[in-house]
């Protein structure tokens, strides 16, 4: 090599500077703060949560802060919240799904039909209802991950074929709550109450906290979590270093879509009949994605805590609850709700920003 | 002469009317850097990805260690012990050091709480990626579990070099690892790469960058118009003429491979 060549050796012989270190010295308590909410994103909406039952609770004294009242709340949202956590899923792969609601109904649907027109047993109704849940979260998964088609369209396809499927599928007869209660009670299983010291759960309550907690635990801990986040983070990145990503996203789609079925069966409980036109085919995606926004879980994937989305729903629930409770116009829920929504995602964008 | 690590004889890869790989040949030898470098388009991505597994060749074959091996993945590669850093790092920014160290090949928990309920075991991944780091002199970590997005540039790709010289047990590759670091950011770089092979594990450099190539390369493949032009000793040639060979402006003489 040609002595002009060497023109690095200056930087060569200073050596001594540090430039690969982690130590940064000391942070003040706002970019501690920063930095909290960054590695734990759920913080959000549950200080958002806190404050809102301590505003509630102020305004409305014991009559919000009963036993019954906080546990009527978790029955409301039971649905949405188990809803929510399958939307969660999908969101982290920077994905969206506009058919989980629909996908719910027709499970429900699927689960009463089947028991009532064919006289099969409930016990065998339910999980022939998850399994085809199951089947439709695999086409969804197959199509976003195999034909590339974003989540958007397949799903928005998917929610109207569902949807439709449904009522054709149903004639539009709702089978009532007494038929279900003398022939298939198992249909109701998620209805039943149990109270403990004046607070009313229901075993959908149990379900919904059950698959909170679980989801929570395998996203945290086990590789197939991790993988979820590395492909909505980066899907050519997680594909470089060694993740299926096509195997992740269908796996996605799938317990999403038996999440969705579970939806279904808790909506036989606590409606107690099934009927193909609830609304929860209609609105069920957009209250989803509502809980899940409120929740601090980023759009873009590959950020955010299931058990965010979780506290997104019960934000929901308190909301309507109080209010209504405190007798204002059901609209000023959704006026708040809409604040609520387009604040999180303001929080959002600035948790993003890294400290420098 | 000592059997090569990788070899290649006569690859030949065409994308629809375009050849990127002609006949071409390629050897790494054990414990050596051997730099790679040519013109845009002359094929030498190609050439690495068909190493890498990641994409599959059309003819020729690919002997590791003598013993011809067929990828069809980079997982097959990785699961033979090459090990690729690509340009763009392949990280997810918003997991840690941790998870990204071990994307893909992590580690459960001993008994029934891994086998049952596949719980990671942390613990023991953040040990092995602090003690890899420090193995290469990288940096005196605070916080394993910090994410990646909050690395520099520098830092970043000092992980992706870890990785893959923790895992890489025959073969490291390493594509552009300076184009987007800084002068002395590039200087730390150079240096985990001698630290790699002082550890007797052979490196495939690509860049663009020849101060750099001349200085830590052992041998420079030269790669023009789909094959390899020659490979020459940079003890005993200029940048100039590397520049001239790889252009095409000049024509090497003599014996093209160097004993």
């Amino acid at each position: 090599m040609a002595s002009s060549d060497r023109y690095e050796d200056v930087v060569r012989t200073r050596n001594a500077e540090k430039f690969a270190e982690f130590d940064r010295g000391k942070k003040s308590v706002w970019s501690r703060f920063h930095d909290a909410l960054h590695s734990t994103p759920a913080l959000v909406p549950l200080i958002v949560l806190l404050a809102a039952c301590i505003i509630f609770g102020l305004v409305l004294g014991s009559k919000f802060f009963s036993p019954f009242a906080l546990t009527l709340i978790l029955q409301q949202v039971q649905i949405v919240g188990v809803l929510a956590a399958a939307q969660a899923l999908i969101i982290l792969t920077a994905g969206i799904d506009l058919s989980v609601g629909a996908i719910a109904v027709l499970c429900s649907v699927i689960m009463g039909q089947v028991s009532f027109r064919y006289g099969v047993p409930a016990g065998l109704a339910v999980p022939i209802g998850l399994a085809c849940g199951t089947a439709i979260g695999a086409a969804n998964g197959w199509l976003v991950s195999r034909l590339r088609l974003p989540p958007f369209i397949v799903t928005l396809g998917m929610w109207q074929i569902v949807l439709a499927v449904n009522y054709l599928y149903s004639a539009n007869e709702t089978i009532r709550a007494q038929d279900i209660e003398t022939s298939a009670p198992f249909l109701q299983f998620l209805g039943t109450k149990f109270t403990l010291g004046g607070a009313v759960f229901t075993l959908g309550v149990v379900l919904m906290l059950l698959v909170v907690l679980v989801l929570a635990y395998v996203l945290r801990s086990t590789a197939w979590g991790r993988h979820v986040y590395a492909v909505g983070d980066d899907p050519e990145a997680a594909q470089l270093a060694g993740v299926d990503r096509h195997k992740t996203l269908m796996s996605v789609y799938m317990v999403v879509g038996f999440i969705c079925g579970l939806a279904g069966w808790v909506m036989i409980g606590r409606f107690g009949s099934v009927s193909p036109s609830a609304t929860t085919g209609v609105i069920g995606n957009i209250q989803a994605i509502t809980a899940v926004v409120i929740g601090g879980i980023s759009l873009f994937g590959g950020r955010g805590s299931i058990v965010g989305a979780f506290f997104g729903a019960l934000i929901v629930g308190v909301f309507e609850l109080g209010l209504r409770m405190a007798g204002a116009d059901p609209q000023w829920t959704y006026l708040l709700i809409g604040v609520l929504i387009i604040a999180a995602v303001t929080v959002d964008q600035w948790i993003r920003k890294v400290t420098a | 002469m000592t059997t090569p690590v990788l070899e290649a004889r006569g690859l030949v890869k065409r994308y629809g009317k375009v050849t990127a790989l002609d006949h071409c040949d390629f050897d790494l030898r054990p414990g050596e850097i051997l730099a790679v470098i040519g013109d845009n388009g002359a094929g030498k991505s190609t050439l690495i990805k068909a190493l890498s597994g990641a994409v599959i060749p059309d003819g020729g074959e690919i002997l590791l260690d003598g013993k011809p091996v067929a990828f069809t993945s980079p997982n097959d590669a990785r699961a033979q012990g090459i090990e690729t850093v690509y340009q763009t790092l392949a990280m997810s920014p918003a997991l840690s050091i941790a998870d990204n160290m071990f994307m893909g090949r992590e580690l459960r928990m001993p008994g029934v709480m891994g086998k049952v309920f596949r719980k990671l075991d942390r613990k023991r991944m953040e040990e092995f990626s602090r003690e890899k780091l420090a193995e290469l002199g990288l940096m005196t970590i605070q916080n394993i579990n910090q994410t990646v997005e909050t690395l520099s540039g520098g830092q970043r790709q000092g992980v992706a070099v870890a990785r893959a010289a923790a895992f890489g047990s025959r073969v490291v590759i390493l594509d552009e690892p300076t184009a987007a670091l800084g002068v002395k950011e590039s200087r730390r770089v150079l240096e985990l790469i001698q630290s790699v092979r002082s550890r007797g594990i052979p490196i495939i450099l690509i860049s663009h960058n020849m101060p750099h190539v001349f200085e830590v390369a052992d041998r420079i493949h030269i790669h023009r118009l789909g094959k390899r032009l020659c490979v020459i000793d940079p003890k005993a040639h200029s940048m100039s003429d590397a520049v001239a060979y790889m252009t095409g402006a000049a024509v090497p003489e003599g014996h093209l491979e160097p004993a």
